[in-house]
């Protein structure tokens, strides 16, 4: 186990390397010179001279990509050229909101996605599973910020059952916390539960006509058991490393959210760094993102090893 | 006359197969089981009575199965042969209530277990007795064990289920019956998944949880065809001692003629869903009356030869929804006669042995027009 999350690591690490390169060469190449923005109506020479040092502009890129690089390595993104607060605590600061944003719609998502998906494949054909196919395509064609505003018209202005916007820290009010942060995650499920249940039915329908279902059967097991147990726990393999996966993708459509719910996350901070070309930011960003999506990955394949006995040591 | 002949001749062929089949069955014969015909019926009452079991699959035009009818006593053995396709898994499954509910559609029939009377199609009743009053066996002991579960406690919830009782005795039992199936170091073993195992060692686990609750009847579909020559007797010889110690009653659904011949206390041969032939044991092989049982048994393999499925007899089985409109054998009978066009009855020709043929009893037909 340790040693193939040890192959999986290493396998990581040029990835995270390329992507690195990738954005950093990138901005190199994108019109526009921050610290002329920076520098005021003046642009007094010595200004943007001195800002130019301060930023370490003058080196040649891979110098500075180097230098960047061994900052990273100890923690340290840079400073913001907007806010001047260092990236990597700009980042803690956003990162938890987006992070709890996504886990909350995950729960949303697997709670009304998964028994949905069990139940129309155990009752596959009839009106049910019709039923649950067709809500199911629906959530996946409503577009995020249709659904969003007509809940915070709905829910929050018409029934005034929640707030409208904003952020709450957990540790300041939980239970406001998870209030304020319930539309937007609801929102943000949706799409999800409805991939979700899709993805359940299909592994269910491909389980339930195995054999060992057949032989779970056999053994007078009552039905709710040979689903739940002896079914669900082969589908969950495909189940649950779609999921990690997905995450990632929860991340990316929290921006989205994020805007329409006017919550300071991630997304907003994403948003506001690339129009701002606030380039140690977006690097910032772009560097914990790619390690997130390569952290899911590493626990998808852990799972699949954790709930697959065939490829365990023996 | 020319009919006449080669009727007499494979009669000749079969004779001969069956000395090598007699010489293989040599000292595994288990000596009186054979039941005589006046002790069968005193016993009135069969573990198991299948009256004229009939059914499709949705969207089919003709059943898949059609009018199937035996009786198995306890401590009995009855062979279900016949070629690959023709419905022996299916009446199986329909036995354990085990075919698909949305798909199936029972026309008729009737199952009668220990004197009690079940509509096939009444998958709740049937239920309550699966794994615990019946129990079977599968044709692919690769995939028949659940992959993510120990195999000690898969059998261990067989028994759980049943005896209601708790989950430590439920392991005893567990590891009493992989040592009686004949698993070395059974505690260790309870705590293995099934790919650690071979396919041999995968059909005992089978035959252990199948086992575990002492049913009456055993269902055993072709257990051994998907496993080594070698494993396939020892996994064969388990059946038998473990029927001997126990009285259960047994369906053994095979291609193997030589395994029919050592261990059949009856034989239903079926062609393309339909019961061709249906009699104690000796009359099968002594006598057979249906022009397709006499081919099968010409195809019997001889003891030095590779074991093969059974397809000698010339042509193959028409799908369902092609099936000729009278005999269904009549688009590969060689005694094909205008008369086939219409349905042969399985009438018994002698006590106990029935065909559906409309010119058996053989012999006496053919000698007449000879
Ligand atoms: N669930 C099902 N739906 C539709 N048709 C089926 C279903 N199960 C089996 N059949 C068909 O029923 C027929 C009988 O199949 P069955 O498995 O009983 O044959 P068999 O005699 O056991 O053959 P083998 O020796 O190969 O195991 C076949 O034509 C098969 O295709
Ligand atoms: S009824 Fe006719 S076709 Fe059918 S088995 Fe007998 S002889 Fe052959
Ligand atoms: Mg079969």
């Amino acid at each position: 186990m340790l040693n193939f999350l040890l192959r999986r690591v290493a396998i990581a690490l040029p990835t995270v390397i390329l992507i690195s390169i990738f954005v950093f060469g990138l901005q190199k190449l994108l019109p526009g010179d921050p610290v002329l923005a920076m520098a005021g109506e003046e642009r007094d020479p010595e200004v943007i001279e001195f800002l130019r040092e301060k930023y370490r502009l003058n080196d040649p890129v891979p110098v500075q990509y180097l230098a960047w690089v061994k900052g990273a390595l100890t923690g340290d993104l840079g400073i913001s050229l907007r806010t001047n607060q260092p990236v990597t605590e700009l980042i803690g600061q956003k990162l938890p909101v987006t992070i709890q944003l996504a886990v909350m719609a995950l729960i949303f998502a697997m709670v009304i996605g998964i028994p949905a998906g069990i139940l129309s494949a155990v009752k596959k054909g009839t009106v049910t599973d019709y039923v649950a196919n067709v809500v199911a395509l629906s959530g996946l064609s409503i577009p995020n910020f249709w659904l969003g505003i007509m809940l915070i018209l709905l829910v929050a202005v018409n029934w005034q059952l929640l707030p409208a916007s904003g952020y709450v820290p957990p540790s300041e009010d939980l239970w406001l916390s998870i209030k304020t942060m319930l539309m937007p995650a609801f929102v943000l499920g949706t799409a999800l539960a409805a991939t979700l249940m899709r993805h359940t039915r299909s592994a269910m329908l491909g389980v339930l006509k195995s054999d060992y279902v057949r032989t779970a059967r056999a053994k007078g097991l009552a039905e709710r058991r040979v689903i739940l147990r002896h079914a669900f726990r082969n589908a969950l393999t495909p189940i649950v490393t779609l999921t990690a996966l997905l995450f990632g993708e929860l991340i990316a459509g929290a921006v989205l959210t994020e805007q329409i719910f006017t919550i300071p996350g991630f997304g907003k901070l994403v948003v506001d760094a690339v129009f701002n070309r606030d380039y140690a930011v977006v690097q910032g960003i772009v560097l914990v993102t790619a390690l997130g999506f390569i952290v899911m990955n590493i626990l998808a394949d852990a799972a699949y090893f954790v709930l697959n006995p065939r490829l365990r040591k023996q | 006359m020319a009919v006449f002949l080669i009727y007499r001749l494979v009669r000749l062929q079969i004779i001969c197969h069956q000395s090598c089949i007699g010489l293989r069955m040599g000292s595994a014969m288990v000596p009186g089981r054979i039941v005589d015909e006046g002790d069968r019926r005193d016993m009135d009452r069969p573990l198991l009575q299948v009256e004229k079991l009939k059914f499709r699959f949705r969207g089919q035009s003709q059943d898949v199965v059609e009018d199937i009818s035996f009786r198995v006593g306890r401590n009995e053995t009855l062979c279900i042969v016949g070629e690959s396709g023709c419905g022996k898994s299916v009446t199986a499954l329909a036995l354990m209530g085990l075919l698909p509910r949305d798909s199936v559609r029972f026309g008729s029939g009737e199952i009668r277990f220990d004197g009690e009377s079940f509509a096939p199609s009444d998958h709740d009743r049937i239920a309550a007795m699966r794994g615990d009053r019946m129990a079977m066996i599968f044709q692919e002991p690769m995939t028949s064990l659940n992959p993510a579960f120990r195999i000690g406690d898969q059998i261990a919830e067989a028994v759980e289920q049943h005896r209601k009782c708790g989950k430590a005795k439920a392991r005893e039992r567990a590891v009493e019956m992989l040592r009686r199936v004949g698993i070395p170091a059974p505690e260790q073993r309870m705590g293995e998944y099934p790919h650690q195992l071979s396919g041999g060692m995968r059909q005992r686990v089978m035959i252990a949880m199948a086992l575990a609750n002492d049913p009456e009847l055993l269902i055993a579909d072709e257990p051994t065809t998907a496993l080594d020559v070698t494993v396939q007797a020892q996994i064969l010889e388990l059946i038998a001692e473990l029927q001997a110690e126990t009285g259960m009653g047994t369906i053994m659904i095979t291609h193997d003629l030589g395994v029919v011949a050592e261990i059949a206390t009856d034989v239903a041969v079926m062609y393309a869903g339909q019961v061709v032939e249906y009699g104690p044991a000796e009359a099968i092989f002594n006598d057979p009356q249906h022009p397709y049982t006499i081919g099968l048994m010409a195809s019997v393999p001889s003891l030095t030869g590779p074991r093969r499925r059974l397809s000698t007899v010339p042509g193959s089985v028409p799908g369902i929804g092609q099936m000729p409109e009278g005999c269904r054998f009549s688009s590969r009978c060689p005694f094909a006669a205008p008369v086939c066009a219409s349905r042969p009855d399985l009438a018994e020709i002698a006590p106990g042995h029935r065909a559906a043929c409309h010119f058996a009893p053989l012999d006496q037909r053919l000698e007449r027009r000879a």
